[in-house]
């Protein structure tokens, strides 16, 4: 525990505030010249943090009831500590043997039993190393030092004041308030381990305060050097540490609590597990650990930092009064000690790898049984991951990914399922913790080694994110230490080698660092000296609390930014009263807390600010003329606290749409609004929403429509897809400097330049949303679609002020982002505002050989504000083998992910150089490929057009891109749908991108339970996937077409009556209405199973899809058609043309 | 031996391209063009056609460079926003190099041909 003790002072001071620099300087100096001497004073040292909390004690009395209850700021530990605690209490205190029964304790407390009594009998050193051993594996290692000394040196003195602790304690116990007791029966030690304890052993407190302060201080005395050294880095980092991160964590979720709750849960335990023992001398011993961790929690509950300092100091010279002879002893055992207790203990402490080796073969003249017992596990671990790293093979699938297809031949290529991301051969180990492919995708789930390799294979490499998706289960953990790799600053993981119970070995740089004292506690099984099973190691994706080291100011509230276009354009859309409705509704579902910000802008050929100022009677609207000189009118009335100002909020919403309804204006000022938007949030930062209708065209920014309408079809190339005029991309910058993200509504039914104006959300890290030929009455699909989108988007997560940088192993390096935001350095995305439904994508390339690997990890660390105002990081980690043969890098490649990179690559080029040429780029794709694995792989002479199997789609999926209204040419496409679809490709998840490049087609009519998933009580069919081809669509069927963002059910003219009436409602085809966009809930079997299954497509997306039921005669039949991409009817080529194409250009 | 004035553009392009040495490595664009440009127009008027022929290509490539910039309000030829890419960098950073050794094999042209004028005048 002394470990722990001392890593979570440490930790707390050094650590976690200072990730870096702080080891460093501080922890790295004060923890060995501490620790050494700790070893003997460890105790001493751990007890200083103690005696923060006996401090506690002492002021406690009224504060034990506090902490009880109210504190959860303390730790979350100390809550559930506290509710836990406080059963535990109850039965602990009444009877001790529940302690020792205690089952996380259980291990320590032999440790420590053994350690009394066998420590006592041998000399102190044997004391001291036996603890010591034990103490190391489990964190407590330490404190079993610390026993030693302790119990040795101090023996008498700490019974007493066990005894004492324990006497009120049980008297307490009794009580109501059994908190306290516990807490401090354990007292010195057992404070430690329960904060709450400690804090709340108010009476029993005060007795020992001053017992124990009086020995502190001869302690440090004492031991003037070493204490001191030590102590100065304590007492610092406890109080100031400690508060700021029991305040920012306290507030933070209850999750966290969750694992810190078992960690203060398992404190307690331990501390009852002293207890028993401690009722007798040995009570003592336990005690010092309890320091440890109780010194963490304690420290981090005290919060306040005045009186935890005097504590600080009364409570280790209590502690220690008695040790104070011990540490007398101590410097004169110094000498053997020195020699064994010192080296062993040193590592433990300071976990310094030196520490550790020299542990290791110290231990083994002392105790090796218990160090190797405990060591053990850790090899295991290790080599499993080494050795098993991409070695052990899954034969059968790479067998089957690798078998040759000849594309001419075989023409039934899809799976009856939607593809699922390939596994990437790992051992089991590592696939099981691996991160979730649809946060976290390579192009290659086999790196290749080399770059010679890669080039050879002629497939992209890069990675695929979805960082900030919308998560069912995330483990989040704060603790005062954040483990992170010294030199790279990796986020310890799954993936990382625990050389031994000290050192891990970082897996990107694979530098040795140490392990924290504090993460030798897992709050998880509740068990010291298993950092492997930590939840940073079990977990691919986990989310940390951030101490304040991660802010360069206060968490900002969240802060929200209207800005509403009512000129005449606007009024005629009508799109005003949806908004107002749907903010109305979910005003009480924007993310955000009490300090949430709102305010409200519209604007026509002038600027309207709303002044909602909490207690007037109604908004006052403020209007601005002068549009070539924006200024903000007043400057704290505008952007309102949304909680006080809600009524007049509403007011506004329900004025807002009849305020405009006459507007002739036809004027639009979007530059102005927009710098007007951006001063007004500069102070906070957060999110601006603007809703435009129409071409900008007056004062700053203004556009001029850039659109020939006649070249909407044209074949040679697109001109205007980059913007015309920089103003956006600089305002963007200027935004994402001030932590402003711009989302942008697009709702316009003629040409709006959106290459220019997306530029305003693009480097803002905000998103696009468009809606062409957008009318409240005469287009009902697009205002369902807004209106359901609107809804999501106003009540989805938010995360502000982030940034997002992505690690990856030595020898491996990024050199191109794709998605928005703004790249402020080669690794670091600037993400003003990050949203759940918007992807990244990067380009890799291999600059060093990574054959001294087997294993290539990739980190993505996202640092963001929650709506709440907490700091936290969201850290992914990926692993993947690296190979060196050619069959297995196409083994391996993963056909989804390699298609929605080259699209975005596909769009960089159309921008910078030409459509046509980025079309070729793709053509060549396929053509390279097909070459390179004739030419290297497939041994076979065949004639044809032969691929791996894992990559058979690869084809279509190229051929479904170049028909995609971002990329076709030949087809009449709106230069803003164009554009639109571009952004939409370099923003959209993988799944909901793939669906959107090539649909799902299924048949609906003769759906059977075949393979059905059964959900609660529902069953969902799953129909086979069909491939997109008019020849699979038939006249006497129904076809779904998923496309992502709608639905399509298809109806055809000999369609099965019962189908029509089962799931239509209507008696036969004819009687279809032309325009039908929603499915009758009929109480038939068949129109249940077609609900589920839509159902069951719906849950699996952010945005819910529109639907819309077509005749095969309507006239929507060309919408229809066209996603059939096998065929000719789009673009110059069918499938088959395509690849006779191709193998044309191959020869 | 006189001191012409196509001695007196050898010795400014000297100085000039000393300068343009250092520009090459710190991307200042604008004045490095400009330099350029001028003393390609001192050769013109010196009437040194084979110095001209030969920093014609460079200066082909800086008014090709300077019109395909990215769209922006200001001067400047490097777009914040994509700078960053390792891919765009790294072809700066080419550039760079490639204009360095350019200029330092120029300076040295440029004392010959100095020299030389002199001389032979």
């Amino acid at each position: 525990m002394s470990a722990p003790g001392f890593t979570n002072l440490n930790s707390s001071i050094s650590y976690g505030q200072n990730p870096a620099t702080p080891h460093r300087n501080g922890p790295a100096q004060t923890y060995q010249p501490m620790h050494p001497p700790t070893g003997c004073y460890g105790a001493p040292p751990q007890q200083q943090s103690y005696p923060t909390i006996p401090a506690h004690p002492a002021p406690v009395p009224s504060k034990a009831p506090i902490t009880n209850s109210a504190h959860s700021a303390n730790y979350y530990r100390s809550n559930h500590h506290q509710q836990q605690q406080q059963q535990h209490l109850s039965q602990h205190h009444v009877a001790p043997s529940p302690y020792s029964a205690s089952p996380s304790s259980a291990p320590p407390s032999q440790t420590y039993a053994t350690l009394p009594s066998s420590a006592p009998p041998p000399s102190n050193a044997h004391y001291s190393q036996q603890p010591l051993q034990q103490q190391h594996h489990p964190p407590y290692a330490p404190p079993g030092s610390y026993y030693g000394p302790q119990s040795y040196h101090a023996p008498p003195a700490q019974q007493s004041q066990q005894q004492p602790s324990l006497v009120p304690a049980p008297a307490v116990g009794p009580g109501a308030p059994v908190y306290p007791i516990v807490s401090y029966p354990s007292a010195p030690g057992s404070s430690q381990f329960g904060t709450l304890s400690s804090s709340q052993s108010a009476a029993a407190h005060g007795v020992m305060p001053t017992q124990m302060g009086a020995p502190l201080h001869q302690y440090g005395t004492t031991r003037p050097a070493s204490t001191a050294a030590v102590q100065p880095g304590y007492g610092v980092a406890p109080p100031s540490h400690l508060a700021p991160t029991v305040n920012g964590q306290g507030g933070t979720g209850h999750q966290h609590y969750d694992q810190s709750q078992p960690a203060s849960l398992s404190y307690d335990s331990y501390g009852d597990a002293d207890h028993p023992p401690s009722g007798t001398p040995s009570a003592s011993v336990h005690s010092s650990p309890g320091h440890h961790q109780g010194g963490d929690t304690s420290s981090s509950s005290t919060g306040s930092a005045s009186p935890v300092p005097n504590s600080y100091d009364n409570l280790e010279g209590g502690s220690y009064p008695d040790s104070m002879p011990p540490s007398n002893h101590m410097t004169n055992q110094a000498a053997p000690y020195g020699n064994y207790g010192y080296p062993g203990m040193p590592p433990a402490y300071h976990q310094g790898p030196a520490a550790v080796t020299d542990s290791s073969p110290s231990h083994d003249p002392y105790g090796q049984s218990s160090y190797q017992q405990y060591s053990q596990p850790f090899p295991n671990m290790s080599q499993l991951s080494a050795a098993l790293g991409g070695l052990s093979g899954v034969p059968e699938l790479e067998v089957a990914a690798l078998r040759p297809v000849n594309l001419l031949q075989e023409r039934d290529l899809l799976p009856h399922r939607p593809l699922e991301a390939p596994e990437p051969n790992l051992s089991p180990d590592l696939k099981k913790v691996n991160c979730c492919p649809q946060s976290f995708r390579c192009t290659l789930t086999s790196i290749p080694q080399t770059q010679a390799l890669l080039t050879k294979a002629r497939l992209p490499l890069g990675l695929l994110l979805h960082p900030f998706r919308d998560l069912q289960q995330l483990p989040v953990i704060t603790s005062n230490t954040i483990v992170r790799c010294r030199s790279c600053r990796t986020y310890i993981n799954p993936f990382v080698t625990f050389l031994d119970q000290r050192r891990w070995k970082c897996n990107l740089c694979y530098r040795v660092n140490d392990v924290p004292d504090e993460f030798m506690y897992n709050p998880v099984t509740r068990s010291y000296g298993e950092p492997h099973k930590r939840p940073e190691v079990q977990n691919a994706t986990v989310e940390f609390i951030a101490s304040s080291d991660y802010m360069l100011r206060p968490p900002q509230p969240a802060a929200y930014l209207f800005v509403l276009d009512v000129s005449h354009n606007a009024v005629e859309a009508g799109y005003l009263k949806y908004f107002c409705e749907s903010l109305m509704d979910n005003l009480d579902k924007l993310p955000g807390d009490t300090r949430t910000r709102v305010g409200f802008l519209t604007f026509d050929n002038t600027i309207h600010f709303y002044n909602l100022q909490e207690g007037l009677s109604q908004p006052q609207m403020l209007v601005v003329s002068d549009i070539d000189d924006i200024f903000i009118p007043s400057h704290d009335s505008l952007m309102v606290n949304l909680k006080e100002s809600k009524e007049l909020v509403k007011d506004l919403l329900t004025s807002l749409p009849g305020m405009f309804s006459e507007s002739k204006e036809t004027h639009s000022a979007l530059g102005p609004a927009l710098q007007a938007a951006f001063k007004l949030m500069t102070p906070t930062g957060g999110r601006v929403t603007v809703f435009q209708t129409q071409l900008p065209t007056i004062g700053a920014g203004s556009l001029q429509s850039r659109e020939d309408p006649n070249q909407r079809s044209s074949t040679k190339g697109v001109q205007h897809l980059g913007p015309a005029t920089d103003f956006y991309k600089k305002l963007a910058l200027d935004c994402s400097g001030q932590q402003i993200g711009v989302d942008l509504f697009l709702l316009s039914s003629q040409y709006t330049d959106l290459a220019s104006l997306s530029c305003i959300s693009k480097y803002s890290a905000g998103s696009i949303f468009y809606y062409p030929s957008f009318h409240c009455t005469q287009n009902p699909t697009q205002l369902e679609k807004f209106q359901k989108d609107l809804e999501r988007y106003l009540t989805r997560k938010i995360g502000f002020e982030a940034v997002m940088r992505i690690r990856c192993t030595k020898g491996l390096s990024i050199h191109t982002f794709h998605g928005n935001f703004f790249v402020r350095s080669t690794d670091l995305l600037s993400l003003a505002n990050v949203n759940p439904d918007s992807a990244f994508a990067v380009q890799m390339s291999i600059d060093d050989s990574l054959a001294d690997s087997s294993l290539a990890c990739f980190q993505a660390a996202l640092l963001y504000t929650s709506s709440k105002g907490k700091r936290r990081i969201r850290v992914h980690t990926l692993c993947l083998p690296v190979v060196n043969q050619l069959s297995d890098v196409y083994a391996g490649a993963d056909v989804q992910a390699i298609t929605c990179l080259l699209a975005d690559m596909a769009i960089d080029r159309s921008i910078t150089s030409s459509l046509s040429d980025a079309r070729d780029a793709l053509t060549n794709a396929v053509v390279d490929l097909m070459s390179a694995y004739k030419n290297n792989v497939c041994n076979l002479q065949q004639s044809g057009l032969v691929v791996a199997a894992s990559m058979r789609l690869f084809p279509v999926y190229i051929l479904s891109l170049l028909k995609q209204k971002a990329l076709r040419t030949g087809t009449s496409t709106r230069l803003d749908e164009r554009v639109f679809a571009m952004c939409e490709f370099k923003t959209q998840p993988l799944q909901q991108l793939m669906r959107m490049v090539h649909p799902d087609l299924y048949r609906l009519d003769d759906m059977s339970d075949q393979g059905a998933l059964h959900l609660n009580d529902t069953v969902v069919p799953q129909p086979h996937l069909l491939h997109l081809s008019a020849d699979r669509v038939t006249r006497d069927g129904a076809f779904l077409l998923d496309c992502g963002n709608v639905f399509y059910l298809w109806i055809g003219k000999s369609c099965d009556h019962l189908f029509i009436q089962d799931v239509l409602g209507f008696p036969d085809y004819a009687s279809i209405p032309a325009t039908m966009t929603h499915i009758p809930e009929l109480e038939t079997l068949l129109s249940e199973r077609v609900r589920a299954f839509l159902d069951w497509l719906q849950d699996k997306r952010a945005f819910s899809s529109t639907l819309t039921v077509m005749k095969d005669n309507s006239s929507a039949k060309a919408s229809f058609f066209q996603y059939l991409v096998e065929d000719r009817s789009e673009g110059p080529f069918s499938y088959n043309e395509f690849l006779q194409h191709i193998q044309q250009q191959m020869s | 031996m006189a001191f012409t004035f196509a001695a007196f553009c050898y010795m400014l392009a000297l100085l000039l391209t000393a300068a343009l040495i250092f520009f090459a490595i710190w991307h200042l664009v604008l004045p490095e063009y400009l330099i350029h440009f001028f003393f390609c127009v001192m050769f013109f008027c010196a009437a040194e056609w084979l110095t001209l022929s030969l920093n014609l290509p460079l200066l082909a490539y800086h008014v090709w460079r300077y019109m395909s910039r990215p769209v922006m309000s200001g001067p400047g030829l490097y777009d914040p926003t994509t700078i960053m890419n390792a891919d765009i960098l790294a072809f700066c950073q080419k550039e760079g190099w490639c204009k360095l050794a350019f200029y330092l094999l120029s300076f040295f042209y440029y004392l010959y041909g100095m020299i030389y004028v002199l001389v032979s005048s």
